[in-house]
């Protein structure tokens, strides 16, 4: 057993662990952070986009030294059907600045890079080491984990699990529910790597700008889901994930969807030539506000996808990690700075933060768009795509119809398909929902 | 859209590095004569396909391609057709980018 007690375990060396242990480290606190990965990042998976503002409160200086790949200067989304796809592009020169606010990253090589930051911090960062298990004392408190290192049992005041979307120790603790079907998606991701020119030529940029595509319709095949695709400097990121539950009711294979992605007239010609060079899979929080489980306990604090910290509309989750990871840090310094017990009602202080923040601000802006995307995904994710390409198709080609008939007929198409009620009612659902 | 060509994970997961816990499966399937339709779903919801149809019609597991995303925990642990645990420290898929 190592017989130093730590002020603090940080589970998990992701963003939100990460953004933890730095925070608490910084504060002068004794903090353990533990990783199964080889090195902090190896088992780590995002798409992947960085938000500056988040990571500048935690590490300001991040830009001069962090491998980023490419700042985004545009967004693109696209609604596809099987030939086509209906765009909106939002580019401006304003995300030149001096200080660029979004960034591509490659995760495995950024969170090594602020893992290094965590350490200079002055925590200790062991790594090869998964966690097995949380420690109760006979009063049912949490007062430290068990690894599978050999005599692996160590103290603290108080464990912050960063376990991620996945983590085992809370839910095997009765701490939170297992993710379920339901509220987490699978996401499969590929990474293409191309020339730098070829890349900049291709998705027109220059120098650093960098663009990301988000994706979604009949590529999800009736699901609930979204693709992805991201310029970094030498390589492409792409991506498809889809609720699990969706998965298990279809049969519908992830490799499947990801090559079909692939293979969208509009999609291969950015990819061609490109040598792949790694396949990974993760799980994406997306239940939203109403997924979020009890934060807090008894010597415990719960960050990041763990705590499904996720904003499934508009694709945030690492920002909502770190913040999450840092106002925890912050709570428990506070809490330790008066000399107080990590005990819940003290701790409950990180949850009175994380309200505060724009964190759950946002998931609870939106708590009700989750539901309507997975209870109506047919209508969401391939009729309504459909319809919409085939109005455009109607509206640009040129063919003598008078336009006046035109207009009928795709309106016809759009009664036919929803009718007035199913039509009146998916914009007041969706107008309600996103409120 | 065209017919969908069979598409081969095996060469997806040829690009990727792992180290292989020879012996120490962290993923476990339940004994079973009939397979659970939790277990049926695995068969294709495995984005590695680790899992296989016997020839004796049971569900099979084989971690080695495992990229450890847990989609089989959400579906089967419930149900107790899996035991899944993550893979002893420094073991499983090593990302270079992830």
């Amino acid at each position: 057993m190592i017989e130093e007690r730590f002020d603090a375990i940080v589970v998990g060396a992701g963003m939100a662990g990460n953004a933890a242990a730095l925070s608490m480290a910084r504060q002068g606190m004794k903090v353990l952070q533990l990783e199964r990965g080889e090195y902090p990042g190896s088992k780590n998976v995002q798409g992947a986009i960085l938000y500056a503002d988040m990571m500048e409160k935690l590490i300001p200086e991040f830009r001069e030294e962090a491998p980023l790949e490419r700042h985004l200067v545009e967004q693109r989304f696209w609604m596809m059907d099987d030939r086509s796809h209906v765009g909106m592009h939002y580019r401006s020169d304003d995300f030149n600045e001096e200080r660029p606010n979004r960034y591509t990253i490659i995760r495995a090589q950024f969170d090594k890079w602020f893992s290094s930051k965590v350490r200079e911090a002055g925590a200790t960062v062991l790594c090869e080491t998964t966690v097995t298990e949380l420690v109760r004392d006979e009063r049912e408190r949490i007062v430290g984990v068990r690894t599978d290192r050999r005599d692996g049992e160590i103290h603290a005041d108080v464990v912050v699990l960063a376990e991620g979307v996945n983590g085992l120790l809370g839910t095997r603790a009765g701490l939170r529910a297992r993710p379920t079907p339901g509220n987490v998606a699978l996401a499969v991701k590929e990474m293409h790597f191309l020339p730098r020119e070829t890349i900049e030529a291709r998705f027109n940029l220059k120098g650093e700008e960098g663009v990301v595509i988000e994706a979604a319709g009949t590529i999800s095949r009736g699901m609930t889901g979204m693709g992805f695709i991201y310029a970094n400097k030498e390589c492409i990121s792409l991506g498809i994930g889809c609720l699990v539950a969706d998965f298990q009711r279809t049969g519908q294979t992830p490799y499947g969807l990801l090559d079909q992605f692939k293979r969208h007239p509009s999609v291969l010609p950015l990819l061609a030539g490109s040598e792949v060079k790694e396949y990974s899979a993760h799980l994406i929080p997306e239940g939203g506000y109403k997924s979020i489980p009890q934060l807090y306990g008894e010597g415990w604090v719960v960050v990041g996808d763990a705590a499904q910290l996720n904003n499934a509309v508009h694709r945030e989750g690492s920002n909502l990690a770190m913040t999450s990871g840092r106002i925890a840090a912050e709570a428990i310094g506070l809490v330790k700075s008066r000399g107080e017990p990590m005990t819940a009602t003290n701790l409950s202080l990180y949850k009175k933060m994380l309200d505060e923040s724009f964190v759950i601000k946002d998931l609870k802006k939106y708590k009700d768009l989750p539901p309507l995307m997975h209870t109506h995904s047919r209508n969401f994710f391939l009729t309504y795509p459909q319809l919409i390409s085939k109005a455009m198709q109607n509206f640009v080609r040129v063919d003598g119809t008078p336009k006046i008939e035109k207009e009928k007929a795709t309106l016809r198409s759009f009664v036919k398909a929803r009718s007035w009620t199913g039509l009146f009612g998916d914009a007041c659902r969706f107008a309600r929902a996103w409120r | 859209m065209d017919a969908e060509p069979s598409v081969r994970v095996e060469d997806k997961l040829y690009y990727n590095r792992y180290l292989v816990d020879v012996g120490r499966p962290h993923v476990k399937v339940r004994a079973h004569t009939t397979p659970s339709s939790e277990l049926v779903a695995l068969l294709k919801a495995c984005p590695a396909r680790c899992y296989e149809l016997s020839d004796e019609g049971r569900v099979e597991v084989t971690v080695d391609g495992c990229i450890e995303c847990g989609t089989c925990r959400v579906i089967a642990e419930p149900t107790g057709d899996i035991q899944w645990s993550y893979p002893r420290g420094g073991y499983g898929v090593l990302f270079k980018f992830g």
